[in-house]
């Protein structure tokens, strides 16, 4: 086929359920391609020489060559290609802000002046991993023999999930340890099931336990054991730290402690991992919230927003303070979450929370704001318009402003060195901490960042790890 | 997984068990809580403050009231049973008079209801410390004293026990020893654990005097690891995370009224879960 003829084939749309109906239900809200789809998806490809969509990928995919396999219905080959530097491809497939990666730089969306008209290299990935998953033909990975060296992993998000296979693989003996009962880190509390299947994290988990790894749950590292305690009396050879970036922030407005106002990690976790949708099976209450504001603008705050309307909400308010440009969110969340009609309050934000006599959130007060100068983010920095004051009523407010570093293990590790943002600080090769045999990576490391580069930090850790053990790979 | 060992009901609504949590039993010091589920899939988590430890065993020991549907449930448990987690010692030990810098000296523990179970270890470390201990403790009516030789053992002839009824000790309320004590200039620190609102009135009670006053807050957790903030309170105009910040503060710095609403947040969902359990317990005639 001529670039024209490429050019010309349709764009595959990705299947969805109805907006109206998954607003109510939890079921995943991207029904997947169908084999077709994905070969005609990936058949636009046009195999540029330079690769450009391989720069936008942290990990840095050969997707052109994944593509190509999968343009020919080898679906098999095509994970075969991606698992070479991805290890989680049905969660990134899911989960990667793509336009800001990969297909940002894709020729074809250059081509047809539209990045969403780029080649939609996050569903096809998606889509071969679904596939050998759905029909068991994963290939088991060998690990390499037995070399005697343990490594601790704290942790169980997507850092620390690739560093354990890495290490497992390579022959390590290797334990990974996880505050909550369940693995798999903001996977399993943050993301919502709409949005990522839990089946899909279990997997990977199993899997890694077919690698060898043991897992211990409720085991909460910096308390139960330390740090130092692994490596002087335990008997580990290296622990990695992939303890995420789990401490929500807050405004310091008035009102936040108001019954009703929750941090988004709360509100999530209580429906995720904690169930709380299920009412009649879980005992951990759930918030009946009418009228719902929901303060940011992130992938967090946009998971809260939908969620509110999946817990029976009647109206959700998504109440940011920059425009819709600067929106951080995946586009495709914003866009699903216009769909299905939560209320978009831009360049807006909450002043303080208004409660009743009995502590209940009633109402918020916003001002509206106008963007000014550009700060040093190159972003033009919002300004509040003075006397700009509005109220709406709500009976719930989730603040999803960001979350900052948990301090528990740097304040229970003598020595980890922190930036003053409270993340640990690696060195950028091997990722080593200021502790020899200790490594770091994830959000610990880079603040509130994204999947991939999590996992991307995990691997490195681990090729660090191995080094330091002195195990050839 | 862990296995109950030994189980004990200590009176109408409060239980004993000792539960196996080796590492736990290794690591924990006084004032440490555990976050427990009753079942996996669907269980909730809750916050119990570890009563003691038998590190040889690899035991804690756990005496709780059954309250809500949770506390029910693990009631409901049995010698050889299984709960499906126990993660801990979550939160800052006491920090013991004695211990920490300042001279030993007079502490009065007070302890309301089932928190007499908690200031267990913390009267145990304040006396191995070299304090002098005086522990107070109340009831609505002397049937739900819990451990109340336990603490003799602790306090000798300075244990007051106080009752709503006046059915045990003295009639009246925590705070009236207290403020005795107090006015006769024989107190250098107050620790106190119980109902929230017992905790705000001896927090008044000592102010006027400046007597240092501790209390454990006993707010709804989550996580317990800082993670989701729903146990945050405001102490001294900033707000704190009772699971990580706590759970001991400065008891004149909380804002109490603002703690009681909070703890209110499910009240009606917690009511409904409990009935519900009721109605189970009694239909298994229990
Ligand atoms: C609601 C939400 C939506 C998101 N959406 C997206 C998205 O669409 N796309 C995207 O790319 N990224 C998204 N992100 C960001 C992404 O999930 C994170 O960047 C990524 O999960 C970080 O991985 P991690 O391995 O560093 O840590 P985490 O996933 O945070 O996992 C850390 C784990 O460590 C455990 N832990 C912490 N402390 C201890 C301890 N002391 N002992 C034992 N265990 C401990 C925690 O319980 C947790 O399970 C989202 C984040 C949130 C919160
Ligand atoms: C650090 C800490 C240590 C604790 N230690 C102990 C302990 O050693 N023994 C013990 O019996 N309890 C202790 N508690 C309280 C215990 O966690 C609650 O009683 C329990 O969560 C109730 O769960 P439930 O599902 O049975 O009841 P729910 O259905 O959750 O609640 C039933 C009733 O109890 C009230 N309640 C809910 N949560 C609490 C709470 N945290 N404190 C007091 N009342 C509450 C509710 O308002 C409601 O009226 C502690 C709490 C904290 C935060
Ligand atoms: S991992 Fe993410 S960025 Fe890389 S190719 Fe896949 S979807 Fe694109
Ligand atoms: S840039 Fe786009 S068209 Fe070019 S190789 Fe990559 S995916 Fe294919
Ligand atoms: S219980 Fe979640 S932050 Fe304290």
């Amino acid at each position: 086929m001529t670039p024209k003829e490429k050019m010309a084939i349709a764009p595959q749309a990705m299947p969805e359920q109805d907006a109206k109906a998954r607003a109510r239900n939890m079921n995943e809200v991207a029904l997947g391609y169908t084999a077709e789809m994905a070969r005609c998806e990936a058949s636009r490809c046009m195999q540029c020489p330079a690769k450009p969509c391989m720069q936008g990928c942290p990990v840095a995919i050969n997707i052109p060559g994944f593509l190509a396999a999968a343009a020919e219905g080898d679906f098999a080959k095509a994970l075969k290609i991606i698992r070479r530097t991805s290890l989680l491809p049905a969660v990134c497939g899911r989960v990667c802000p793509q336009e800001k990666q990969c297909q940002k730089f894709c020729t074809m969306g250059k081509l047809l002046k539209d990045v969403d008209k780029a080649v939609a290299i996050g569903r096809i990935e998606r889509f071969v991993a679904d596939l050998a998953r759905e029909n068991g033909t994963e290939e088991t990975v060998e690990c390499a023999p037995k070399t005697g060296k343990r490594v601790a992993i704290v942790g169980s998000g997507p850092a620390s999930i690739t560093c354990a296979a890495d290490c497992a693989k390579a022959g390590c003996d290797v334990t990974m340890f996880e505050a909550f009962h369940k693995c798999g880190g903001v996977l399993v509390y943050g993301i919502p099931e709409f949005r990522l299947p839990k089946s899909i994290v279990r997997h990977e988990i199993d899997n890694l336990k077919k690698l060898g790894v043991k897992i211990e749950t409720n085991y909460v590292v910096g308390r139960t054991r330390t740090v130092k305690d692994f490596l002087a009396e335990d008997g580990f050879d290296a622990v990695f730290v992939g303890t995420g970036a789990g401490l929500p922030k807050f405004m310091d407005i008035e009102g936040e402690n108001l019954n009703g106002v929750f941090s988004a990690n709360e509100y999530l976790t209580r429906a995720n991992l904690m169930k709380a949708y299920e009412e009649d099976k879980a005992d951990t209450p759930f918030w009946h919230g009418k009228r719902v504001a929901v303060l940011g603008g992130g992938n967090v705050a946009m998971d809260a927003a939908r969620m509110a309307l999946r817990l029976g909400a009647e109206k959700v308010y998504l109440i940011y303070r920059r425009s819709m440009d600067e929106m951080p969110a995946r586009k495709e969340e914003v866009h699903h979450a216009k769909e299905e009609g939560v209320e978009f309050h831009i360049l807006e934000n909450a002043k303080r929370i208004l409660g009743d006599d009995n502590g209940f959130v009633c109402a918020i007060e916003c001002l509206r704001y106008e963007l000014g100068e550009k700060d040093a983010s190159g972003r033009r920095s919002p300004v509040a318009v003075p006397g700009s004051e509005f109220t709406l009523d709500v009976d719930t407010v989730v603040v999803a402003v960001g979350n900052a570093s948990n301090p528990l293990i740097p304040s229970t590790t003598e020595g980890l060195e922190v930036n003053k943002r409270g993340n640990i600080v690696v060195d950028p090769k091997s990722n080593m901490t200021s502790i020899p045999g200790v490594f770091a990576g994830g959000d610990i490391v880079l603040g509130a960042a994204t999947v991939i580069l999590a996992m991307g930090e995990g691997r490195r850790a681990a090729q660090g790890i191995l080094k330091y053990l002195g195990v050839h790979v | 997984m862990n296995k109950i060992i030994r189980k004990r009901r200590l009176s109408e609504n409060v239980f004993e068990m000792s539960v196996e949590a080796p590492l736990v039993a290794r690591s924990r010091r006084a004032g440490q809580f555990v976050i427990v589920m009753v079942d996996e899939e669907f269980g909730e988590r809750i916050p119990l403050t570890i009563a003691d430890a038998d590190p040889e065993a690899g035991t804690i020991t756990l005496i709780f009231q059954t309250v809500g549907a949770t506390t029910m449930k693990l009631a409901k448990k049995n010698e050889g049973d299984f709960i499906a987690a126990v993660l801990g010692p979550l939160g800052k030990p006491t920090s013991i008079r004695g211990e920490n810098g300042e001279k030993p000296g007079r502490v009065v523990c007070v302890g309301g209801g089932i928190g007499v179970a908690p200031m267990h270890p913390i009267a145990q470390a304040l006396k191995a410390a070299g304090n002098e201990v005086t522990i107070i403790m109340g009831a609505r009516n002397a049937g739900l004293f819990v451990m109340k030789d336990e603490m003799a053992a602790i306090a000798g002839d300075r244990l007051v026990l106080v009752t709503d009824d006046g059915s045990s000790g003295r009639k009246g309320l925590v705070t009236d020893p207290l403020k005795e004590l107090c006015e006769r200039g024989e107190v250098d620190e107050v620790i106190a654990i119980g109902p929230p609102v017992m905790m705000k009135f001896c927090a008044l009670a000592t102010k006027p005097f400046g007597v240092k006053t501790v209390a454990s807050l006993n707010t709804i957790m989550i996580d317990g690891t800082g993670m989701c903030g729903g146990c945050r309170v405001s102490v001294g105009g900033k707000t704190k995370f009772v699971c990580v910040d706590g759970p001991e503060f400065d008891a004149h710095q909380v804002d109490w009224d603002l703690m009681l609403k909070r703890m209110g947040a499910f009240r009606p969902q917690e009511i409904a879960a409990k009935e519900h359990e009721c109605n189970l317990l009694k239909a298994a005639g229990l």
